[in-house]
Protein backbone atom coordinates (compact mmCIF):
# COMPACT_ATOMS: atom_id res chain seq x y z
CA UNK A 1 0.00 0.00 0.00
CA UNK A 2 1.22 3.29 -0.91
CA UNK A 3 2.65 5.05 2.16
CA UNK A 4 2.04 8.66 0.39
CA UNK A 5 -2.03 8.46 1.21
CA UNK A 6 -3.24 8.45 4.37
CA UNK A 7 -6.64 7.02 5.25
CA UNK A 8 -9.36 7.92 7.53
CA UNK A 9 -11.86 6.18 8.56
CA UNK A 10 -15.05 6.12 11.03
CA UNK A 11 -16.94 3.58 12.29
CA UNK A 12 -20.97 3.28 12.56
CA UNK A 13 -22.26 0.50 15.09
CA UNK A 14 -25.62 -0.89 15.43
CA UNK A 15 -25.58 -2.56 18.97
CA UNK A 16 -28.43 -3.91 19.53
CA UNK A 17 -29.99 -3.60 22.94
CA UNK A 18 -30.43 -6.74 25.60
CA UNK A 19 -34.23 -5.71 26.96
CA UNK A 20 -36.82 -7.81 26.92
CA UNK A 21 -39.51 -5.91 24.54
CA UNK A 22 -39.25 -3.67 22.32
CA UNK A 23 -37.99 0.04 22.30
CA UNK A 24 -41.96 1.14 21.72
CA UNK A 25 -43.91 -1.42 22.23
CA UNK A 26 -44.56 -4.14 24.63
CA UNK A 27 -44.15 -7.06 22.00
CA UNK A 28 -40.78 -9.36 22.86
CA UNK A 29 -37.49 -9.28 21.06
CA UNK A 30 -36.25 -12.74 21.35
CA UNK A 31 -34.71 -14.26 18.17
CA UNK A 32 -35.49 -16.46 15.98
CA UNK A 33 -39.44 -16.69 16.70
CA UNK A 34 -41.86 -17.85 13.83
CA UNK A 35 -41.90 -14.81 11.37
CA UNK A 36 -44.43 -12.37 12.27
CA UNK A 37 -45.16 -13.52 15.76
CA UNK A 38 -44.30 -10.93 17.57
CA UNK A 39 -44.82 -8.06 15.86
CA UNK A 40 -48.09 -6.23 17.02
CA UNK A 41 -50.11 -3.02 16.05
CA UNK A 42 -47.30 -0.45 17.07
CA UNK A 43 -44.25 -2.49 15.16
CA UNK A 44 -46.83 -2.58 12.46
CA UNK A 45 -47.25 0.99 12.33
CA UNK A 46 -51.36 0.76 12.59
CA UNK A 47 -52.79 3.91 12.41
CA UNK A 48 -53.63 5.54 15.66
CA UNK A 49 -50.84 3.93 17.64
CA UNK A 50 -48.75 5.39 19.89
CA UNK A 51 -44.77 5.03 20.91
CA UNK A 52 -44.01 4.40 24.77
CA UNK A 53 -40.36 4.49 25.23
CA UNK A 54 -39.15 1.57 27.38
CA UNK A 55 -37.10 2.83 30.63
CA UNK A 56 -34.54 0.16 30.10
CA UNK A 57 -33.13 1.31 27.01
CA UNK A 58 -32.81 4.64 28.33
CA UNK A 59 -30.86 3.10 30.70
CA UNK A 60 -28.71 1.06 28.94
CA UNK A 61 -27.88 4.12 26.42
CA UNK A 62 -27.37 5.60 29.65
CA UNK A 63 -24.92 3.07 31.28
CA UNK A 64 -23.03 3.24 27.70
CA UNK A 65 -22.44 6.59 27.60
CA UNK A 66 -20.77 6.57 31.20
CA UNK A 67 -18.21 3.74 30.40
CA UNK A 68 -17.01 5.62 27.37
CA UNK A 69 -16.56 9.31 29.26
CA UNK A 70 -19.24 10.80 27.02
CA UNK A 71 -21.79 13.26 28.17
CA UNK A 72 -25.41 12.09 29.09
CA UNK A 73 -27.98 14.35 27.33
CA UNK A 74 -30.08 16.09 30.23
CA UNK A 75 -32.70 16.71 27.41
CA UNK A 76 -32.88 14.15 24.10
CA UNK A 77 -35.18 14.43 21.46
CA UNK A 78 -36.65 11.15 18.81
CA UNK A 79 -37.06 12.37 15.57
CA UNK A 80 -38.38 10.52 12.21
CA UNK A 81 -36.01 9.38 9.70
CA UNK A 82 -38.53 9.27 6.27
CA UNK A 83 -37.55 6.61 3.89
CA UNK A 84 -40.06 3.71 1.97
CA UNK A 85 -38.92 0.25 2.34
CA UNK A 86 -41.46 -2.78 2.38
CA UNK A 87 -39.74 -3.78 5.88
CA UNK A 88 -40.04 -0.04 7.26
CA UNK A 89 -44.21 -0.11 7.91
CA UNK A 90 -44.79 3.35 9.24
CA UNK A 91 -42.53 4.55 6.02
CA UNK A 92 -40.35 6.36 8.74
CA UNK A 93 -37.58 5.04 11.17
CA UNK A 94 -38.15 6.80 14.93
CA UNK A 95 -34.54 7.48 15.46
CA UNK A 96 -32.40 10.66 17.36
CA UNK A 97 -30.84 13.22 15.38
CA UNK A 98 -29.76 16.78 16.77
CA UNK A 99 -30.37 15.57 19.99
CA UNK A 100 -28.93 12.33 20.88
CA UNK A 101 -28.60 11.16 24.14
CA UNK A 102 -25.00 10.15 24.76
CA UNK A 103 -22.57 12.69 22.64
CA UNK A 104 -18.68 13.58 23.36
CA UNK A 105 -17.16 10.25 24.39
CA UNK A 106 -13.83 8.44 23.95
CA UNK A 107 -12.16 5.09 24.56
CA UNK A 108 -8.26 4.65 24.40
CA UNK A 109 -7.43 1.53 21.76
CA UNK A 110 -3.93 0.03 21.21
CA UNK A 111 -2.42 0.65 18.22
CA UNK A 112 -0.35 -2.57 16.29
CA UNK A 113 2.88 -1.06 17.67
CA UNK A 114 1.65 -1.44 20.76
CA UNK A 115 0.93 2.34 21.69
CA UNK A 116 -2.19 3.67 23.16
CA UNK A 117 -4.90 5.72 20.87
CA UNK A 118 -7.35 8.47 22.03
CA UNK A 119 -10.68 7.72 19.71
CA UNK A 120 -13.45 10.03 20.20
CA UNK A 121 -17.32 9.20 20.10
CA UNK A 122 -19.35 11.78 18.73
CA UNK A 123 -22.40 10.44 20.00
CA UNK A 124 -24.58 7.24 20.38
CA UNK A 125 -28.23 7.74 20.03
CA UNK A 126 -31.33 5.78 19.94
CA UNK A 127 -33.36 4.24 17.43
CA UNK A 128 -35.98 1.08 16.60
CA UNK A 129 -34.51 -1.67 13.75
CA UNK A 130 -36.52 -2.87 10.69
CA UNK A 131 -38.00 -6.32 9.81
CA UNK A 132 -36.63 -8.58 7.70
CA UNK A 133 -37.08 -8.93 3.97
CA UNK A 134 -37.21 -12.19 2.83
CA UNK A 135 -36.39 -12.63 -0.90
CA UNK A 136 -35.58 -16.21 -1.34
CA UNK A 137 -38.88 -18.79 -1.20
CA UNK A 138 -41.14 -17.03 -2.88
CA UNK A 139 -42.58 -16.63 -6.25
CA UNK A 140 -42.36 -12.60 -7.57
CA UNK A 141 -43.09 -11.65 -4.07
CA UNK A 142 -40.77 -10.59 -0.99
CA UNK A 143 -41.61 -11.85 2.07
CA UNK A 144 -41.86 -9.72 4.63
CA UNK A 145 -40.46 -10.61 8.79
CA UNK A 146 -41.48 -7.87 11.22
CA UNK A 147 -40.55 -9.36 14.48
CA UNK A 148 -37.03 -7.40 14.59
CA UNK A 149 -39.30 -4.53 13.69
CA UNK A 150 -39.08 -2.03 17.05
CA UNK A 151 -36.03 -3.96 18.47
CA UNK A 152 -34.07 -1.35 20.18
CA UNK A 153 -30.98 -0.11 18.98
CA UNK A 154 -28.20 2.26 20.18
CA UNK A 155 -26.25 3.68 17.08
CA UNK A 156 -22.27 4.16 18.16
CA UNK A 157 -20.64 6.62 16.00
CA UNK A 158 -16.74 7.21 16.24
CA UNK A 159 -14.98 10.21 14.91
CA UNK A 160 -12.92 10.04 12.03
CA UNK A 161 -9.91 9.27 14.36
CA UNK A 162 -9.10 5.73 13.04
CA UNK A 163 -6.52 5.46 10.89
CA UNK A 164 -6.23 2.02 9.59
CA UNK A 165 -8.05 -1.11 9.33
CA UNK A 166 -6.23 -2.77 12.11
CA UNK A 167 -7.21 0.40 14.20
CA UNK A 168 -10.88 0.35 13.06
CA UNK A 169 -10.90 -3.61 14.51
CA UNK A 170 -9.43 -2.61 17.70
CA UNK A 171 -11.92 0.12 18.26
CA UNK A 172 -14.69 -2.14 17.09
CA UNK A 173 -13.50 -5.11 19.56
CA UNK A 174 -13.32 -2.47 22.61
CA UNK A 175 -17.15 -1.66 22.22
CA UNK A 176 -17.92 -5.08 21.72
CA UNK A 177 -16.31 -5.73 24.83
CA UNK A 178 -17.78 -2.64 26.77
CA UNK A 179 -21.28 -3.41 25.90
CA UNK A 180 -21.34 -7.30 26.82
CA UNK A 181 -19.62 -6.37 30.31
CA UNK A 182 -22.53 -3.62 30.77
CA UNK A 183 -25.26 -6.28 29.99
CA UNK A 184 -26.49 -3.79 27.43
CA UNK A 185 -26.34 -6.10 24.44
CA UNK A 186 -25.22 -9.76 24.03
CA UNK A 187 -23.08 -8.51 20.57
CA UNK A 188 -23.92 -11.60 18.56
CA UNK A 189 -22.68 -10.89 15.32
CA UNK A 190 -24.20 -13.77 13.97
CA UNK A 191 -27.55 -12.69 14.60
CA UNK A 192 -27.13 -8.93 13.92
CA UNK A 193 -26.83 -7.82 17.39
CA UNK A 194 -23.59 -6.19 16.53
CA UNK A 195 -23.48 -4.40 13.25
CA UNK A 196 -21.16 -1.79 11.61
CA UNK A 197 -20.86 0.64 9.25
CA UNK A 198 -17.79 1.94 7.40
CA UNK A 199 -16.61 5.13 6.55
CA UNK A 200 -13.66 4.70 4.71
CA UNK A 201 -11.37 7.92 2.89
CA UNK A 202 -8.32 8.55 1.99
CA UNK A 203 -6.05 11.82 1.70
CA UNK A 204 -2.47 13.05 0.61
CA UNK A 205 -0.32 12.41 3.53
CA UNK A 206 -0.30 15.79 5.69
CA UNK A 207 -3.61 17.46 3.99
CA UNK A 208 -5.58 18.64 6.27
CA UNK A 209 -8.87 18.11 4.33
CA UNK A 210 -10.55 15.15 4.21
CA UNK A 211 -10.86 12.94 1.34
CA UNK A 212 -14.42 12.24 -0.61
CA UNK A 213 -15.50 9.01 1.97
CA UNK A 214 -17.54 6.21 0.77
CA UNK A 215 -19.91 4.21 3.07
CA UNK A 216 -19.38 0.17 3.33
CA UNK A 217 -22.45 -1.61 4.25
CA UNK A 218 -23.00 -5.08 5.32
CA UNK A 219 -20.01 -5.86 7.77
CA UNK A 220 -21.38 -8.95 9.69
CA UNK A 221 -17.62 -9.84 11.06
CA UNK A 222 -15.05 -8.41 12.52
CA UNK A 223 -12.47 -10.55 9.49
CA UNK A 224 -15.03 -8.88 7.12
CA UNK A 225 -14.60 -5.27 8.51
CA UNK A 226 -10.95 -5.56 7.91
CA UNK A 227 -11.12 -6.80 4.64
CA UNK A 228 -13.67 -4.59 3.15
CA UNK A 229 -11.87 -1.77 3.94
CA UNK A 230 -8.73 -2.86 2.97
CA UNK A 231 -9.60 -3.53 -0.47
CA UNK A 232 -11.76 -0.01 -0.03
CA UNK A 233 -8.77 2.05 0.77
CA UNK A 234 -6.81 0.11 -2.18
CA UNK A 235 -9.37 0.41 -4.86
CA UNK A 236 -9.73 4.60 -3.52
CA UNK A 237 -5.78 4.88 -3.87
CA UNK A 238 -6.09 3.66 -7.31
CA UNK A 239 -8.45 5.60 -8.48
CA UNK A 240 -6.67 8.87 -7.53
CA UNK A 241 -3.30 7.69 -8.84
CA UNK A 242 -4.98 7.39 -11.97
CA UNK A 243 -6.19 10.68 -11.99
CA UNK A 244 -9.88 10.20 -11.02
CA UNK A 245 -11.93 10.90 -8.15
CA UNK A 246 -13.97 9.30 -5.45
CA UNK A 247 -17.12 9.11 -5.54
CA UNK A 248 -19.32 9.56 -2.17
CA UNK A 249 -22.13 6.75 -2.48
CA UNK A 250 -22.65 3.63 -0.21
CA UNK A 251 -21.09 0.56 -1.35
CA UNK A 252 -21.78 -2.96 -0.46
CA UNK A 253 -19.29 -5.47 1.19
CA UNK A 254 -19.65 -9.00 -0.90
CA UNK A 255 -17.77 -11.14 1.35
CA UNK A 256 -17.29 -14.51 -1.67
CA UNK A 257 -15.65 -11.87 -3.57
CA UNK A 258 -13.87 -9.83 -1.37
CA UNK A 259 -14.69 -6.98 -3.00
CA UNK A 260 -17.06 -3.75 -2.24
CA UNK A 261 -19.64 -2.34 -5.18
CA UNK A 262 -21.63 0.72 -5.29
CA UNK A 263 -25.42 -0.04 -4.43
CA UNK A 264 -27.78 0.97 -6.86
CA UNK A 265 -28.93 4.74 -6.45
CA UNK A 266 -32.43 3.55 -6.07
CA UNK A 267 -32.05 1.92 -3.12
CA UNK A 268 -29.94 5.26 -1.87
CA UNK A 269 -32.40 7.83 -0.40
CA UNK A 270 -30.12 10.37 1.10
CA UNK A 271 -33.05 12.67 1.57
CA UNK A 272 -34.69 11.25 4.73
CA UNK A 273 -36.28 14.78 6.06
CA UNK A 274 -35.66 14.39 9.81
CA UNK A 275 -38.16 16.20 11.72
CA UNK A 276 -39.18 15.70 15.87
CA UNK A 277 -41.50 13.14 16.09
CA UNK A 278 -44.47 14.30 17.48
CA UNK A 279 -45.74 11.25 18.81
CA UNK A 280 -42.70 11.05 21.33
CA UNK A 281 -42.20 13.75 24.04
CA UNK A 282 -38.82 15.27 25.14
CA UNK A 283 -36.11 12.16 27.20
CA UNK A 284 -35.45 14.23 30.11
CA UNK A 285 -32.27 12.75 32.40
CA UNK A 286 -31.82 13.97 35.39
CA UNK A 287 -28.39 14.52 37.72
CA UNK A 288 -29.74 11.99 40.26
CA UNK A 289 -30.81 9.39 37.88
CA UNK A 290 -27.10 9.85 36.07
CA UNK A 291 -25.68 9.46 39.56
CA UNK A 292 -27.52 6.02 40.43
CA UNK A 293 -25.95 4.58 36.78
CA UNK A 294 -23.23 5.49 37.22
CA UNK A 295 -23.36 3.50 40.92
CA UNK A 296 -24.44 0.41 39.14
CA UNK A 297 -21.70 0.59 36.32
CA UNK A 298 -19.33 -3.03 36.60
CA UNK A 299 -15.77 -2.80 36.69
CA UNK A 300 -14.78 -2.23 32.74
CA UNK A 301 -12.21 -3.93 30.63
CA UNK A 302 -9.66 -1.32 31.07
CA UNK A 303 -9.74 -1.00 34.84
CA UNK A 304 -10.08 -5.01 34.81
CA UNK A 305 -6.92 -5.87 32.88
CA UNK A 306 -4.96 -3.01 34.91
CA UNK A 307 -6.19 -4.92 38.45
CA UNK A 308 -5.28 -8.29 36.93
CA UNK A 309 -2.11 -7.34 36.09
CA UNK A 310 -1.25 -5.43 39.37
CA UNK A 311 -2.87 -7.58 41.87
CA UNK A 312 -2.13 -10.87 40.24
CA UNK A 313 1.19 -9.87 38.67
CA UNK A 314 -0.23 -11.52 35.32
CA UNK A 315 1.80 -10.37 32.23
CA UNK A 316 -0.19 -7.60 29.97
CA UNK A 317 -0.45 -9.66 27.26
CA UNK A 318 -2.66 -12.66 29.22
CA UNK A 319 -4.55 -10.30 30.94
CA UNK A 320 -5.52 -8.53 27.64
CA UNK A 321 -6.38 -11.78 26.47
CA UNK A 322 -8.84 -12.60 30.03
CA UNK A 323 -10.67 -9.40 29.88
CA UNK A 324 -11.75 -9.99 25.81
CA UNK A 325 -14.78 -12.04 27.84
CA UNK A 326 -15.79 -11.62 31.17
CA UNK A 327 -17.14 -14.77 31.38
CA UNK A 328 -13.54 -16.09 30.93
CA UNK A 329 -12.25 -13.59 33.23
CA UNK A 330 -14.15 -14.53 35.83
CA UNK A 331 -13.41 -18.29 35.44
CA UNK A 332 -9.81 -17.42 35.90
CA UNK A 333 -10.31 -15.38 38.70
CA UNK A 334 -12.42 -17.93 40.56
CA UNK A 335 -9.52 -20.76 39.33
CA UNK A 336 -6.75 -18.31 41.07
CA UNK A 337 -9.05 -17.52 44.62
CA UNK A 338 -9.03 -21.15 44.76
CA UNK A 339 -5.79 -22.27 44.18
CA UNK A 340 -2.57 -22.31 46.12
CA UNK A 341 -0.85 -21.88 42.33
CA UNK A 342 0.74 -18.73 41.28
CA UNK A 343 -2.25 -16.60 38.97
CA UNK A 344 -0.16 -16.21 35.89
CA UNK A 345 -0.17 -20.09 36.37
CA UNK A 346 -3.97 -20.45 36.43
CA UNK A 347 -3.98 -17.59 33.36
CA UNK A 348 -1.71 -20.16 31.46
CA UNK A 349 -4.25 -22.84 32.07
CA UNK A 350 -7.42 -21.09 31.31
CA UNK A 351 -6.12 -19.35 28.25
CA UNK A 352 -4.42 -22.57 27.56
CA UNK A 353 -5.54 -25.78 28.10
CA UNK A 354 -9.05 -24.79 28.98
CA UNK A 355 -9.78 -22.01 26.18
CA UNK A 356 -8.45 -24.85 23.90
CA UNK A 357 -10.62 -27.81 25.19
CA UNK A 358 -13.80 -25.24 24.80
CA UNK A 359 -12.91 -24.50 21.35
CA UNK A 360 -12.50 -28.03 20.25
CA UNK A 361 -15.30 -28.72 21.91
CA UNK A 362 -17.88 -25.52 21.07
CA UNK A 363 -18.48 -25.14 24.37
CA UNK A 364 -19.29 -21.87 25.85
CA UNK A 365 -17.33 -21.50 29.09
CA UNK A 366 -20.64 -20.79 31.14
CA UNK A 367 -21.04 -24.65 30.37
CA UNK A 368 -17.11 -25.74 30.92
CA UNK A 369 -16.96 -29.23 31.38
CA UNK A 370 -14.73 -28.56 34.43
CA UNK A 371 -15.39 -25.91 37.03
CA UNK A 372 -12.90 -23.30 38.17
CA UNK A 373 -13.12 -24.93 41.96
CA UNK A 374 -11.82 -27.74 39.91
CA UNK A 375 -8.78 -26.80 37.66
CA UNK A 376 -7.57 -25.11 41.05
CA UNK A 377 -7.45 -28.75 42.39
CA UNK A 378 -5.54 -29.67 39.62
CA UNK A 379 -3.12 -26.43 39.59
CA UNK A 380 -2.61 -27.44 43.31
CA UNK A 381 -1.49 -30.63 42.59
CA UNK A 382 1.27 -29.30 40.14
CA UNK A 383 1.78 -26.83 43.24
CA UNK A 384 2.42 -29.54 45.65
CA UNK A 385 4.57 -31.66 43.15
CA UNK A 386 2.15 -34.25 43.14
CA UNK A 387 2.29 -34.22 39.35
CA UNK A 388 4.46 -32.54 36.46
CA UNK A 389 2.31 -30.04 34.47
CA UNK A 390 3.51 -32.56 31.53
CA UNK A 391 1.28 -35.16 33.56
CA UNK A 392 -1.58 -32.47 34.38
CA UNK A 393 -2.38 -32.29 30.85
CA UNK A 394 -3.28 -35.84 30.59
CA UNK A 395 -5.25 -34.92 33.98
CA UNK A 396 -7.10 -32.54 32.41
CA UNK A 397 -7.70 -34.18 29.16
CA UNK A 398 -9.74 -37.18 31.73
CA UNK A 399 -11.23 -34.50 33.22
CA UNK A 400 -12.60 -32.82 30.39
CA UNK A 401 -14.10 -36.53 29.74
CA UNK A 402 -15.76 -36.78 32.83
CA UNK A 403 -13.43 -39.25 34.65
CA UNK A 404 -13.80 -37.49 38.07
CA UNK A 405 -11.94 -34.87 39.78
CA UNK A 406 -7.99 -34.34 39.33
CA UNK A 407 -7.19 -36.50 42.65
CA UNK A 408 -9.42 -39.46 41.53
CA UNK A 409 -7.72 -39.61 38.32
CA UNK A 410 -4.30 -39.54 39.95
CA UNK A 411 -5.23 -41.94 42.10
CA UNK A 412 -7.19 -44.12 39.68
CA UNK A 413 -4.31 -43.69 36.95
CA UNK A 414 -1.36 -44.22 39.45
CA UNK A 415 0.12 -40.75 38.19
CA UNK A 416 1.39 -39.63 41.40
CA UNK A 417 5.27 -37.75 40.75
CA UNK A 418 7.90 -39.79 41.46
CA UNK A 419 9.56 -37.88 44.04
CA UNK A 420 11.61 -40.31 45.96
CA UNK A 421 15.19 -39.28 45.99
CA UNK A 422 16.47 -43.08 46.27
CA UNK A 423 13.78 -44.08 43.44
CA UNK A 424 15.43 -41.48 41.01
CA UNK A 425 18.85 -42.19 41.88
CA UNK A 426 18.52 -45.61 41.14
CA UNK A 427 16.98 -45.36 37.66
CA UNK A 428 19.25 -42.66 36.58
CA UNK A 429 22.22 -45.19 37.26
CA UNK A 430 20.42 -47.41 35.09
CA UNK A 431 20.09 -45.37 32.26
CA UNK A 432 23.71 -43.98 32.85
CA UNK A 433 24.92 -47.65 33.09
CA UNK A 434 22.66 -48.39 29.81
CA UNK A 435 24.00 -45.54 27.29
CA UNK A 436 27.79 -45.62 28.27
CA UNK A 437 28.67 -43.53 25.27
CA UNK A 438 26.41 -40.96 26.00
CA UNK A 439 27.59 -40.13 29.48
CA UNK A 440 31.36 -40.55 28.26
CA UNK A 441 30.22 -37.86 25.84
CA UNK A 442 28.27 -35.95 28.39
CA UNK A 443 31.39 -35.81 30.76
CA UNK A 444 33.96 -34.72 27.85
CA UNK A 445 31.80 -31.31 27.60
CA UNK A 446 29.10 -32.11 25.68
CA UNK A 447 26.63 -30.56 28.16
CA UNK A 448 23.18 -30.82 25.34
CA UNK A 449 22.96 -34.71 25.83
CA UNK A 450 21.49 -34.09 29.44
CA UNK A 451 18.16 -33.51 27.84
CA UNK A 452 18.81 -37.11 26.27
CA UNK A 453 19.04 -38.54 29.39
CA UNK A 454 16.01 -36.81 30.98
CA UNK A 455 14.01 -38.06 28.21
CA UNK A 456 15.17 -41.02 28.92
CA UNK A 457 14.69 -41.34 33.00
CA UNK A 458 10.93 -40.04 31.95
CA UNK A 459 10.58 -42.70 29.54
CA UNK A 460 11.61 -45.27 32.06
CA UNK A 461 9.16 -43.47 34.59
CA UNK A 462 6.18 -43.32 32.18
CA UNK A 463 6.75 -39.56 33.13
CA UNK A 464 6.22 -39.71 36.39
CA UNK A 465 9.28 -38.57 38.09
CA UNK A 466 9.77 -35.02 39.31
CA UNK A 467 11.53 -32.78 36.15
CA UNK A 468 13.48 -30.86 38.87
CA UNK A 469 14.73 -33.77 40.66
CA UNK A 470 15.84 -35.70 37.56
CA UNK A 471 17.85 -33.21 36.47
CA UNK A 472 19.62 -32.31 39.57
CA UNK A 473 20.30 -36.16 40.24
CA UNK A 474 21.68 -37.13 36.48
CA UNK A 475 23.89 -34.04 37.07
CA UNK A 476 25.06 -35.25 39.99
CA UNK A 477 25.51 -38.81 38.84
CA UNK A 478 27.50 -38.06 35.50
CA UNK A 479 29.48 -36.12 37.28
CA UNK A 480 30.51 -38.36 39.84
CA UNK A 481 31.89 -41.42 38.28
CA UNK B 1 -39.24 31.53 -1.59
CA UNK B 2 -40.70 30.14 -4.74
CA UNK B 3 -40.25 26.34 -5.16
CA UNK B 4 -39.14 24.88 -8.90
CA UNK B 5 -40.12 22.34 -10.65
CA UNK B 6 -37.16 20.44 -9.91
CA UNK B 7 -37.45 20.46 -6.16
CA UNK B 8 -41.03 19.65 -6.55
CA UNK B 9 -40.16 16.67 -9.00
CA UNK B 10 -37.92 15.26 -6.45
CA UNK B 11 -40.52 15.58 -3.34
CA UNK B 12 -42.27 13.67 -5.43
CA UNK B 13 -39.94 10.99 -5.86
CA UNK B 14 -39.49 10.89 -2.02
CA UNK B 15 -43.35 11.21 -1.28
CA UNK B 16 -43.79 8.39 -3.76
CA UNK B 17 -46.67 10.58 -5.89
CA UNK B 18 -46.58 10.50 -9.16
CA UNK B 19 -47.74 13.39 -10.91
CA UNK B 20 -48.44 13.97 -14.59
CA UNK B 21 -47.10 16.42 -16.42
CA UNK B 22 -49.68 18.37 -16.63
CA UNK B 23 -50.30 18.69 -12.93
CA UNK B 24 -46.83 20.54 -11.96
CA UNK B 25 -47.40 24.02 -12.57
CA UNK B 26 -50.46 23.92 -10.01
CA UNK B 27 -49.00 22.00 -7.63
CA UNK B 28 -45.70 23.90 -8.14
CA UNK B 29 -47.97 27.08 -7.09
CA UNK B 30 -49.82 26.02 -4.45
CA UNK B 31 -46.80 24.48 -2.68
CA UNK B 32 -44.90 27.73 -3.17
CA UNK B 33 -47.63 29.81 -1.30
CA UNK B 34 -47.38 27.58 1.63
CA UNK B 35 -43.41 27.95 1.74
CA UNK B 36 -44.04 31.16 1.35
CA UNK B 37 -45.97 31.30 4.34
CA UNK B 38 -43.90 29.64 6.75
CA UNK B 39 -41.41 31.82 5.09
CA UNK B 40 -42.72 34.81 7.15
CA UNK B 41 -41.32 32.69 10.39
CA UNK B 42 -38.00 33.42 9.48
CA UNK B 43 -38.02 37.07 9.92
CA UNK B 44 -39.18 36.75 14.10
CA UNK B 45 -35.90 37.14 15.92
CA UNK B 46 -35.43 33.60 17.55
CA UNK B 47 -31.54 33.71 18.92
CA UNK B 48 -32.46 33.41 22.32
CA UNK B 49 -35.68 30.81 21.70
CA UNK B 50 -34.78 27.40 22.84
CA UNK B 51 -35.45 24.71 20.21
CA UNK B 52 -39.10 23.23 20.74
CA UNK B 53 -39.46 19.51 20.61
CA UNK B 54 -43.27 19.68 21.07
CA UNK B 55 -46.22 21.61 21.96
CA UNK B 56 -46.84 19.95 25.22
CA UNK B 57 -44.26 21.34 27.63
CA UNK B 58 -43.50 18.04 29.20
CA UNK B 59 -41.24 15.03 29.09
CA UNK B 60 -41.49 11.45 27.99
CA UNK B 61 -42.64 8.62 30.31
CA UNK B 62 -41.02 5.75 30.19
CA UNK B 63 -42.98 2.03 30.37
CA UNK B 64 -41.16 -1.35 32.39
CA UNK B 65 -39.42 -3.15 29.68
CA UNK B 66 -41.64 -6.06 30.42
CA UNK B 67 -43.94 -8.43 27.34
CA UNK B 68 -47.22 -6.94 27.41
CA UNK B 69 -48.42 -7.91 23.75
CA UNK B 70 -49.78 -11.31 22.54
CA UNK B 71 -48.96 -13.23 19.58
CA UNK B 72 -51.98 -11.64 17.09
CA UNK B 73 -50.32 -12.79 14.03
CA UNK B 74 -53.92 -14.41 12.35
CA UNK B 75 -55.73 -11.64 13.52
CA UNK B 76 -53.77 -9.06 12.36
CA UNK B 77 -52.60 -10.74 8.84
CA UNK B 78 -56.40 -10.79 8.00
CA UNK B 79 -55.70 -7.09 7.29
CA UNK B 80 -52.91 -7.94 4.59
CA UNK B 81 -53.69 -8.35 0.94
CA UNK B 82 -51.45 -11.48 0.45
CA UNK B 83 -49.37 -13.52 3.17
CA UNK B 84 -47.70 -17.02 2.80
CA UNK B 85 -46.01 -18.67 5.90
CA UNK B 86 -46.29 -16.15 7.92
CA UNK B 87 -44.76 -13.44 6.28
CA UNK B 88 -46.38 -10.57 4.77
CA UNK B 89 -45.85 -10.22 1.07
CA UNK B 90 -45.21 -7.30 -1.30
CA UNK B 91 -43.77 -7.14 -4.99
CA UNK B 92 -40.85 -8.36 -5.44
CA UNK B 93 -37.97 -6.51 -4.11
CA UNK B 94 -35.08 -6.61 -6.56
CA UNK B 95 -31.80 -6.53 -4.69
Amino acid sequence: MSTAWETVIGLEIHTQLATTSKIFSGSPTAYGAEPNTQANLVDLGYPGVLPVLNAEVVRMACKFGLAVNARIAPRSVFARKNYFYPDLPKGYQISQYELPIVFDGELQIETAAGDEKRIGITRAHLEEDAGKSVHEGFSQATGIDLNRAGTPLLEIVSEPDLRSASEAIAYMRKIHTIVRYLGISDGNMQEGSFRCDANVSVRPRGQAELGTRTELKNLNSFRFVEKAINYEIERQIDVLEDGGEVVQETRLYDSDKDETRPMRSKEEANDYRYFPDPDLLPVEISEDYIAAVRESLPELPDAKRKRFVDDYGLRPDDAGILILSLPLADFFEATAAATAAAPQVAANWVIGELSAALNRDGVAIADSRIAAGALARLLDRIEDNTISGKIAKEVFEAMWDGEGSADDIIESRGLRQITDSSAIDSVVDAVIAANPGQAAEYRAGKEKLLGFFVGQVMKETQGKANPAQVNEALKRRLKAE
Amino acid sequence: MSLTKEQVQHIAILARLKLADEQFDDVVAKLSTIVEFVDQLQSAPTDDVVPMAHPLDQAQRLRDDTVTASNERDRLQQNAPAVEAGYYLVPRVIE
